[in-house]
């Protein structure tokens, strides 16, 4: 019997993050902030310090524990955002056609010329630095790809025969997109879904290392980067900690979608039973 | 409490076109003239059959029976009332009237769905919300097309071709619609499982009291299922009459052409076909059937001013009045 590997390495890494997220207070064995002791800085990875130290002598384990919790709210949070946009302009794009088709397609043409980080940057510069702005830039500029699938896929499935019948038994066009259309997407929208999360977690890390994401001391993955570059000879582990927290879960993240897809798929799931 | 002279389904005069835009910029446009001023009518009980080769017009005109398609002009009366127009009645009020069995029966059932959502669905939709009655409909429904209620279950992916037309049938008949247009309803299925669709739908034509307007090219399957037949050619009717009239002496060369194509053990064997394909009977005296030139015409241009001609009963020919 084959076991979806994908699926559960995936599912296990994603389980071990969400877990570390919502678990930080009592897992760190120190708080992220406030125990900095300047006696203790750049001290290596050792029994007291697993992780080691940072230039604040702060426990890179406990930051990266709290930093979890950025990381994941921003990368669900702003991929709930950019796939519900990207579903609700893609759908009725490629449902509707005519003008609506042209203005939306015209949009995310724009978007995808416009390279998301400068974008959500600029959008960042505006609202000030905070986990809310975070959300909304990150979450209002990496709609594109999922509205392409979605305008492709609805493009393809409004020629189906299922929903031509839903047609003639009287379905209004909403109820056709939600009941019709969406269902026989959700694969690929799932599997950029999940993606784009990763890339989320990648931009949030690029923002706070620019100093626009998360303000220290307040930990996140991006500033832990940030706050290790002047140390990197020093104290390499102040950066390679951080860097392999993202790595895993972005990783992790990819895996999971993947596996996902495949357990999604009904034609997929009837072959391996 | 229509007319008694009201066919159930008339089509009068319709035409539907689309503009087709090409070239750079879509500047040149072009009109695609699919169906051209075509009128028929579709009497209770009764099972008409439309052929001609892909491409003619036939499932446009299908499509504006369903309400699918808004015709350019023309008018669609279902039981004399318009239903195209600004007094159309809306998807939930045509439902109702008429519905399709679908050519492909893999693409026809969302692979979501159970077989039982996908025939409950439009109960609900049209007020039916009494669970009991709902599951009791359903059951009915599955054994009146063959199939056994608790298959309901299931998704469509679990069940061959020949299932799966089974459950496109029994979608399309679950809101007692009045009215059934079949699209190629066996063309998609193995040999040996049409005859048994065939079979199904003269069945419950009888039972339900249904009308069926059905789309072919397939001319061995209309034999066996249809009262009358249109065949349409560039979105014009050429040759209407019952089937066992047009089929005997078929007068139009197009129509002769139709027959000749059908596959028959007797004629493989014996070089002798039902009809001579070859030469058409001369056309009435003072017509022509079309200018030679009419077999390269295409879909962008109107066809030649042309009519009907009753030759006898309700058998008539499309001919061009000469000079």
């Amino acid at each position: 019997m084959r076991i979806r590997l994908n699926l559960l390495i995936g599912g296990v890494i994603c389980t071990v993050v969400i877990a570390a997220a919502l678990l930080a207070p009592w897992l760190a064995p120190t708080d992220p902030v406030l125990d900095a002791d300047l006696m203790n800085a750049e001290l290596p990875p050792d029994a007291q310090f697993w992780f080691g130290t940072d230039a604040q002598g702060r426990d890179v384990l406990s930051r990266i524990l709290y930093g979890a919790r950025i990381s994941l709210a921003v990368g669900i949070g702003s991929q709930v955002i950019n796939t519900l946009i990207g579903l609700a302009l893609g759908i009725s794009a490629g449902y509707f056609g005519g003008w609506w088709d042209d203005f939306v397609t015209g949009l995310t043409n724009l978007m995808l010329a416009i390279p998301s980080l400068i974008f959500a940057l600029a959008i960042m510069a505006i609202l000030g630095p905070g986990l809310v702005s975070l959300l909304i830039a990150l979450g209002l500029t990496n709609w594109s790809w999922t509205c392409r699938i979605a305008r492709s896929s609805a493009l393809s499935l409004k020629k189906q025969g299922y929903v031509q019948a839903a047609k003639t038994l009287g379905y209004g066009d909403i109820r056709i997109m939600i009941t019709q259309i969406l269902p026989n997407m959700i694969g690929p929208i799932l599997v950029i879904g999940t993606l784009g999360m990763g890339d989320a977690i990648l931009a949030e890390a690029a923002l706070s290392y620019l100093g626009l994401g998360i303000k220290p001391p307040f930990p996140s993955w991006g500033n832990m980067l940030t706050d290790a570059r002047e140390l990197i000879v020093i104290a390499p582990w102040a950066a390679i900690f951080p860097g392999l927290a993202i790595f895993v879960t972005v990783l992790g993240l990819n895996l999971f979608g993947d596996g996902l897809r495949d357990w999604l798929d009904p034609h997929m799931r009837a072959r391996q039973l | 409490m229509s007319d008694k002279n009201e066919p159930l389904v008339r089509v009068d005069s319709l035409s539907v076109h689309f503009p087709v835009r090409n070239g750079i910029f879509g500047r040149s446009k072009r009109t695609l003239r699919a169906v051209n001023n075509l009128s028929l009518t579709l009497n209770k009980g009764e099972c008409l059959s439309i052929v001609g080769e892909s491409g003619c017009g036939k499932s446009t005109l299908a499509l504006s029976i369903l309400g699918l398609q808004e015709p350019t002009t023309g008018e669609i009366y279902f039981e004399g009332r318009s239903i195209t127009g600004k007094a159309r009645p809306s998807r939930l009020e045509r439902a109702g009237m008429a519905q399709m069995v679908f050519q492909d029966p893999y693409a026809s059932l969302n692979p979501r769905q159970t077989i039982y959502t996908s025939l409950a669905a439009p109960l609900r939709l049209h007020g039916v919300s009494d669970r009991k009655e709902i599951a009791g409909r359903i059951e009915n429904m599955m054994q009146l097309v063959g199939l056994k209620p608790e298959q309901a279950k299931r998704f469509p992916h679990e069940f061959s071709g020949g299932q799966r037309q089974r459950i496109g049938i029994a979608r399309a008949l679950i809101l007692n619609p009045k009215v059934v247009v079949l699209d190629e309803p066996v063309s998609a299925l193995d040999v040996s499982i049409r005859a048994q669709i065939i079979n199904l739908l003269l069945e419950l034509k009888e039972q339900l009291d249904l009308s069926y307007i059905m789309i072919s090219h397939d001319l061995s399957v209309v034999e066996h299922m249809s009262d009358r037949v249109a065949v349409m050619y560039f979105g014009q009717i050429v040759e209407t009459g019952s089937w066992d009239r047009v089929f005997a002496e078929p007068q139009h060369p197009y129509t002769r052409r139709l027959i000749g194509a059908i596959l028959d053990p007797v004629t493989e064997l014996t070089g002798q076909g039902p009809v001579d394909t070859r030469e058409p009977p001369e056309p009435p005296p003072g017509y022509d059937y079309y200018p030679r030139e009419f077999g390269k015409h295409d879909v962008y241009s109107l066809p030649p001013s042309s009519q009907l001609v009753a030759l006898r009963d309700d058998h008539s020919v499309r001919l061009i009045a000469r000079g």
